[in-house]
């Protein structure tokens, strides 16, 4: 059990209790590969008894369809992007990752609010207003952020994912280029730079994702299973193997917010 | 980002503010026919009206979806909408905005709702700080007789029905308002709100506030932006 910490003001009429849950956050880059980790990991910890909530950015049932909406439209401003985000991420806070941490739920994210700070500091929000937003958040078990460099490289795994470039993955609304492709470099290199700022900031743990992908997924593994405590890991690598057994129960305690099988690039 | 306080425009953005039934639409809604007619250009903006926004809310509120916590992000993404779309630009362009309801009625619902007094006013930072913000004050028991008049029944979170203050509706009303009302009260000196009695006629308040928004006025705004009549 361990007590709720949160980076500013806690939210309203919430009673900080201690959990029992894990709240194991993937960072990175679009195109660096944060969901086929996230995926690899639900996989191998279900595996190994525990039971997993995974959750990302847009997919709360209150914002997510609305976000979606404002995006595919041509009027969305800046920060109404930025608060429509945090509203998001309020609801799944509230809704999904706090009882699910309650109920001893290893908690996977496909970002936090590492990546919306950074998209809201390159568009030239004030860095000290978005963070007194996102005060609300509670500080996780461990923040990995898959770092690649190379601005070129994750272009090409944007493309090699089928999916192609996106308007607002690639900072189109920026105009930091004439093509996608010029934009997305462009974009992506602005937000390594701030992901590389806030590292110190809130403790990543850096995961080198220029790798190939079963290294990469190896050593994430191996690193998440010290933080919930599945491994011995020195002198405080004994925690209890029994979040598994309180599982079972926690999932009836679990709100029944659908979470989709295949994680969407917010 | 620019912050409260630090905009500058050649517009000039009047807002009204005050408890349900205290009869500040109305007010504008007379400014509004007044500045019209003596020919300034004049734009409208009304709380939650954002066409991003609007479907979500509709369906929370339906679904009862909302915590304190979205209610007020929520509402904040509204107003940045608003705010990026209605507000800044007319102001820029030398227009007279006029705002039914502005973060100040954020303030009081959100913390009459729990939410913390400053995190709120932070989110809020963004906003453009009004020429005069006016706010008008009707006792609780004067509101509520208004609005009962007015409004066969309340909604749930409109009568604050989420805070699970009471299971009657009205009590709760009561209780909401009466916890908004004291939010605005404080706001009155801490953003040096214009406090009209909302008691008084609504000719008299007219003409008091027609009296306050002319000192800001030039002819010159006139000739800023034609807008189609």
């Amino acid at each position: 059990m361990k007590e709720m910490k949160f980076y500013g003001t806690a939210l309203p009429a919430l009673e900080i209790e201690p959990y029992s849950g894990k709240l194991i956050v993937i960072e990175g880059t679009d195109g660096v590969g944060r969901s086929t980790h996230v995926a690899l990991l639900r996989t191998s910890l279900e595996s190994a008894g525990h039971a997993v909530l995974d959750t990302g950015m847009t997919r709360s049932v209150l914002a997510g369809r609305g976000i979606k909406n404002a995006r595919a439209g041509n009027t969305l401003g800046s920060l109404t992007l930025q608060l429509y985000y945090a509203t998001d991420f309020a609801d799944r806070l509230e809704k999904e990752m706090l009882p699910a941490l309650r109920a001893g739920f290893v908690v996977l994210t496909d970002r936090y609010i590492y990546s919306a700070i950074a998209r809201a500091v390159v568009r030239g929000a004030d860095p000290a207003w978005i963070r007194a937003i996102y005060g609300m958040a509670v500080v996780p078990d461990a923040v990995f952020y898959l770092r690649l460099r190379s601005t070129q490289e994750l272009a090409a795994r944007v493309l090699a994912s089928g999916h192609g470039f996106d308007y607002w993955e690639s900072g189109m609304d920026l105009r930091l280029g004439t093509d996608y492709y010029d934009s997305f470099v462009a974009y992506q290199k602005l937000l390594l730079r701030e992901f590389d700022r806030m590292s110190g900031e809130y403790g990543f743990r850096v995961i080198d994702a220029a790798r190939p992908i079963r290294r990469v997924a190896g050593e994430l593994l191996r690193a998440v299973k010290t933080v919930i405590g599945d491994e011995p890991a020195g002198q405080d690598g004994n925690v209890s193997p029994a979040i598994s057994a309180a599982s079972a129960d926690a999932k009836k305690a679990l709100p029944t917010t659908p979470t989709p099988q295949r994680p969407q690039e917010p | 980002m620019i912050s409260y306080g630090y905009h500058r425009y050649p517009g000039r953005l009047f807002v009204v503010e005050g408890t349900d039934g205290s009869g500040k639409s109305t007010q504008l809604g007379l400014l509004y026919q007044w500045l019209k007619a003596e020919g300034y250009p004049v734009f409208f903006s009304e709380w939650n009206s954002s066409p991003l926004v609007k479907d979500t809310t509709r369906r929370a509120k339906k679904r009862r979806l909302f915590t304190p916590t979205t209610f007020s992000l929520l509402h904040a993404t509204d107003f940045a909408d608003r705010t990026e779309r209605n507000i800044i630009p007319p102001l820029k362009a030398g227009a007279i905005v006029l705002a039914d309801r502005y973060i100040y009625t954020a303030f009081a619902r959100d913390v009459a709702r729990g939410c913390d007094r400053a995190w709120v006013r932070e989110i809020y930072k963004f906003a453009v700080k009004p020429t005069v913000a006016f706010f008008f004050r009707a006792p609780l028991d004067v509101a509520i007789d208004r609005i009962a008049a007015a409004r066969p029944s309340l909604k749930y979170y409109e009568a604050g029905m989420d805070m699970e203050w009471s299971d009657d509706e009205e009590d709760s009303f009561k209780i909401f308002q009466g916890k908004i009302l004291d939010e605005y009260d404080h706001m009155v000196h801490e953003f040096g709100l214009t406090q009209i009695d909302a008691t008084q006629s609504i000719r008299t308040q007219q003409r008091q506030m027609r009296e306050i928004v002319g000192r800001y006025l030039k002819e010159k705004l006139k000739e800023k932006v034609v807008l189609p009549k």
